[in-house]
């Protein structure tokens, strides 16, 4: 037992150093929504802290003290049946550490559920988001543009994802804006989130969806009012239109790299019906057709990404040029192997 | 039919296998011939019906699979070791992870726990053999059939690859259209009635067939921690067997329950997955429990603190462990509504588990510790699932667990959980137990040496995974960049991991060396035990007990021992009655494992003739007009006078 000592103290200095670091993306928030998340975390880290001082310094007390010796050889302990008061105890306070962290759970679950306090007074930004084999589709149906793999959103403005897959359980994640929430065929899910630094996030996919899973990154940037609005325009101006075959060309590649629309999908391949109507049973024609019967429609027309031989990449992403943005740090690190 | 299904494509890695499980196999033939060696397997070995040999069936099927799901962890370490690895390719990455957990939960932790039981309760209850040994038979085979037929997935038609929760659509013909989750399907259902089946036997025995004194109250808390875990079994697992029929008939004859289009719903796998797999984590942990109670007991001298609050405390992680299953998916979007509700009771779980870890130090407080092999893992679990506790508080709350869904915080977690609490378990249970069914001890300094390494490497291993998680790492991911700056800490998990196999090595090296050179035990009781197991002979007659036991107290040959209540009022033996051999289970056994393998492939007409041959079978067996024998008395007797000598029977 003894060796166990500095190897815990150890792992306690890695605890304290490590948030040092800007590389540990879940503490280093840069908007409400994370930053909401971090503090629980934070919290949730030092009462558990407590807990385990409590446990380890019992422990290494009766380890040491009642340790077999020679003083003690022919020592038969007495019969101890155990203590109500004491079991009382250890019953009470770890229910008052359970009550006070459920406190906390549900006050910052509905937080993060919702519209971030300052920002309540806005209109989201609409974002729908969605997933097809191993890359990501952003629509915005307020400014008529969409993207593939990457999204563009203004800092200090509410932002509302929604999501949706055209195959698999996906997961949106940007660590450094709001935690996770999946995306499904089904159903459309919903994420909150606004930023209030401008920057170049990593996000990605964190459910497990296949062969292409771990290259399923993109960038999330954030840009000044200004700097939205002119990207925007410029979309508007130079990106072609997307129309449904392109679309469907899109959905039935496995890989692909940036590319620019001035137009969505939504329009002729609207979103599945949202987690209220199923929740609810309203709608009745929900659950047989699971959703809006145009997307299904859209499914069967591309069920399912081809059964690959290869290790490689099957279908090299063609190398886009419609790249209005200006390149940004993640850039190489989120198209890695692209 | 299209032979081209039966192909692994691909690597040197899966050659290598295919050759090494040829070679075994041919091995093992040869070598049975050439020993003659094939009447022995069959009369004492596959067609036995006693606890104890099913029970070393058990445990020797789970330390092979160690190894197998050791190897899957090593190459899924090694593979992530450093950025842009080129060891595995996706699809075999994805494959050895899905196999990794199911084979370490299902095959590996599962029936390591179910043959330490089927050895010691009726031992710790004393019982003469469970409630229906047959039965037991067919448990063991059935279990050890799936497990095969998962094994060879890897070199004929290909493994699951969705990840061993198996989430649908991903899951379905449609995006795994290969065999590999047919192989799931099947595989996990054959072994799973297996486990069923052990589930209601084991309830029935330890009910029913307790030594006369022996009230559930005064029953050794390793008995209680194992008939909780069978009520559990026996709740949970019917629908695993369901939603694994459902799986089935989805991917081999397209009904469409869990499928994106035509009413399916993904989500109902999710579910259904879950309220069979959350109890199933208290499966492998209560009987850990129990087991540690015991050890805990031993080592420091003292009878166990807080008897009633230990019963309590798991009866209430019983049924709290039906009630959580949903924070396997807060971010599904269910609402916070619902989340909270899950939150609340997930977390509530931590009282009853920290009423245990208060008990146990208490236990040891002015008690005489003695730091054995079997101690030493004890006292290990407590400090680091301590960690995988707290870190457990800390995913329960749902707001948190957004940022930790899925990640490798998250996978640092349930290792933290599962390691101590299920395989130091076993591993300090097969030391502790090991001279009970052998009759020697294994060797203490070997035996500590293999702990070293395997407590600081399991730390250096794991404990990086967390801030690899708070990093952004997700878990399943076969590669990553350079630039994400996950390589370092990976790296060092990966060492750890080296640390860790070499641990493994040296544990069972040490079977094999204390087989050969350990001086055998003349006491019976090498421990100064406590319980009933240690007042029969080691290694333990056919029949355990000679003349059954009568129990005054919980701790029933400590209070023989020391407070002269005696263990035996008759003195006379009388005739014993025992089932006879049998090797319908076993011919069982293989026609399931037929069935599965045709199911898998889609051969449908050998599948019937195999699903006709299982009515065949079961039939001979509802008919079977054996009804056991008698040992005599004199038998008795002369057997227990070699007994009393040192002799082996």
């Amino acid at each position: 037992m003894k060796k166990k000592g500095p190897l815990y103290a150890l792992f306690l200095s890695l605890i304290l150093l490590l948030p040092g670091c800007s590389s540990i993306a879940v503490l280093n928030p840069k908007g409400p929504s994370a930053r909401t998340l971090s503090d629980t975390i934070l919290l949730s880290i030092l009462v558990m802290l407590g807990v385990l001082a409590v446990v380890y310094i019992l422990y290494i007390f009766v380890l040491v003290k009642y340790r077999a010796k020679k003083s003690n050889e022919g020592y038969i302990p007495e019969h101890e049946e155990g203590n109500k008061v004491l079991e009382a105890i250890w019953i009470i306070i770890p229910i008052i550490i359970v009550a006070f962290l459920s406190v906390v759970t549900v006050k910052t679950t509905n937080e993060v559920e919702n519209v971030a306090a300052d920002y309540q007074d806005q209109t989201p930004l609409v974002i729908y988001a969605s997933s097809s084999n191993w890359k990501w589709h952003f629509s915005y149906p307020e400014e008529g543009i969409e993207t593939v793999n990457y999204v563009n959103m203004p800092v200090h403005r509410a932002v509302e994802f929604r999501m949706y897959s055209f195959g698999t359980i996906t997961s949106l994640w940007i660590p450094q804006l709001a935690g996770q929430k999946y995306a499904m065929s089904d159903m459309l899910t919903t994420l909150h989130l606004s930023a209030d630094t401008e920057g170049s996030y990593i996000g990605k996919n964190a459910n497990f969806s296949g062969k292409g899973f771990a290259h399923m990154e993109f960038e999330a940037l954030v840009l000044s009012n200004k700097g939205y609005e002119d990207w925007v325009k410029e979309v508007k101006e130079t990106a072609p239109k997307l129309t449904e075959e392109e679309f469907k060309g899109l959905l039935a590649t496995d890989y692909l790299g940036r590319k620019t629309y001035s137009s969505t999908h939504l329009e002729f391949s609207p979103p599945p019906g949202d987690h209220g109507e199923h929740m609810s049973g309203g709608g009745k024609e929900m659950d047989m057709d699971n959703g809006n019967p145009e997307h299904q429609d859209n499914k069967e027309i591309h069920p399912s990404p081809e059964p690959s031989s290869g290790t490689e990449f099957d279908s090299k992403p063609d190398p886009e040029v419609d790249q209005p943005l200006p390149s940004s740090p993640v850039d190489e690190s989120t198209h890695e192997g692209h | 039919m299209d032979l081209d299904k039966f192909k692994v494509h691909g690597e040197p890695l899966i050659y290598g296998a295919m050759i090494s499980i040829a070679l075994a196999t041919i091995g093992i033939l040869v070598g049975l011939t050439y020993f003659k060696k094939w009447g022995y397997l069959w009369r004492e070995w596959l067609t036995t019906v006693d606890h104890k040999k099913i029970g070393i069936m058990y445990i020797l099927a789970a330390l092979l699979m160690l190894f197998r799901g050791g190897v899957d962890a090593m190459m899924m370490r090694l593979q992530t070791a450093a950025p842009e690895m080129k060891f595995l390719d996706a699809q075999h990455y994805n494959e050895v992870f899905t196999t990794h957990g199911l084979i370490m939960i299902l095959f590996m932790a599962m029936p390591f726990i179910i043959g330490l039981m089927n050895v010691i309760i009726p031992l710790q209850i004393g019982a003469r053999d469970v409630a229906f040994p047959r039965l037991n038979a067919v448990s063991f085979w059935l279990f050890f059939m799936g497990a095969m037929l998962l094994n060879i997935s890897f070199v004929i038609g290909g493994s699951p690859d969705a990840g061993w929760s198996a989430y649908f659509p991903l899951a379905s013909l449609e995006f795994s259209p290969t065999v590999g989750n047919n192989y799931y399907s099947l595989a996990l259902q054959i072994s799973g009635i297996g486990t069923l089946i052990t589930g209601v036997n084991f309830i029935v025995t330890i009910l029913k067939m307790r030594a006369p004194g022996m009230t559930l109250m005064k029953m050794p808390m390793f008995t209680w921690s194992v008939l909780i875990t069978n009520v559990i079994i026996v709740f949970a697992f019917p629908v695993l067997t369901v939603a694994l029929a459902m799986m089935m008939f989805d991917r081999l004859f397209g009904s469409q329950f869990f499928t994106m289009a035509n009413g399916g719903m993904d989500m109902l796998w999710a579910n259904l997955f879950w309220v069979w797999g959350h109890p199933e984590v208290y499966i492998v942990i209560l009987p850990a429990f129990g087991i540690y109670s015991e050890i805990i007991a031993t080592f420091s001298k003292k009878n166990l603190y807080g008897y009633t609050s230990m019963v309590f405390s798991m009866l209430i992680i019983s049924l709290l462990s039906f009630l959580v299953w949903a924070h396997h998916f807060y971010t599904m979007g269910q609402g916070a509504m619902v989340n909270s509700f899950f939150s609340i009771t997930t977390m509530a779980i931590a009282v009853p588990t920290g009423v245990k870890i208060f008990n146990w130090l208490f236990t040891l407080r002015k008690g005489r510790i003695t730091f054995t092999t079997p101690m030493l893992y004890t006292l290990a679990f407590i400090p680091i699932f301590t960690i995988g506790g707290v870190t457990g508080v800390m995913l329960a709350m749902a707001s948190a667990d957004y940022q930790y869904h899925n990640t490798m915080f998250l996978v640092a977690h349930f290792h933290y959980v599962l390691i101590p609490g299920a395989v130091f378990a076993v591993i300090a249970g097969f030391h502790y137990w090991f001279p009970k069914v052998f009759g020697f001890r294994l060797n203490e300094r070997l035996g500590k040496h293999a702990f070293w390494w395997i407590i600081i490497s399991f730390n250096v291993t794991f404990f990086p995974l967390f801030f690899l998680g708070l990093m952004g790492m997700t878990r399943r991911m076969y590669t990553y960049s350079e630039e994400s700056g996950f390589g370092p800490l990976n790296m060092l998990s990966f060492v750890g991991a080296v640390g860790l196999a070499i641990g493994f090595v040296i544990l069972v090296y040490n079977i094999y060396w204390s087989t050969r050179y350990m001086p055998r035990d003349t006491t019976n009781d090498p421990w100064d035990g406590r319980t009933l197991e240690w007042a029969t002979h080691s290694p333990i007659p056919l029949y355990n007990f000679a003349i059954v036991p009568k129990v005054e107290t919980r701790d029933a040959l400590w209070s023989a021992k020391h407070e002269n209540i005696p263990l035996y009022t008759d003195t006379k033996y009388t005739k014993i009655h025992m089932p006879s051999n049998t090797g319908k289970p076993f011919i069982l056994g293989v026609v399931f494992f037929f069935l599965g393998f045709f199911l898998v492939f889609s051969m449908w007409i050998p599948a019937i003739v195999s699903g006709i041959g299982i009515l065949v079978v079961l039939a001979f067996m509802s008919f079977d007009k054996d009804q056991g024998y008698y040992i005599p008395v004199e038998e008795i007797a002369a057997t227990e006078k070699k007994l009393m000598r040192g002799e082996t029977v």
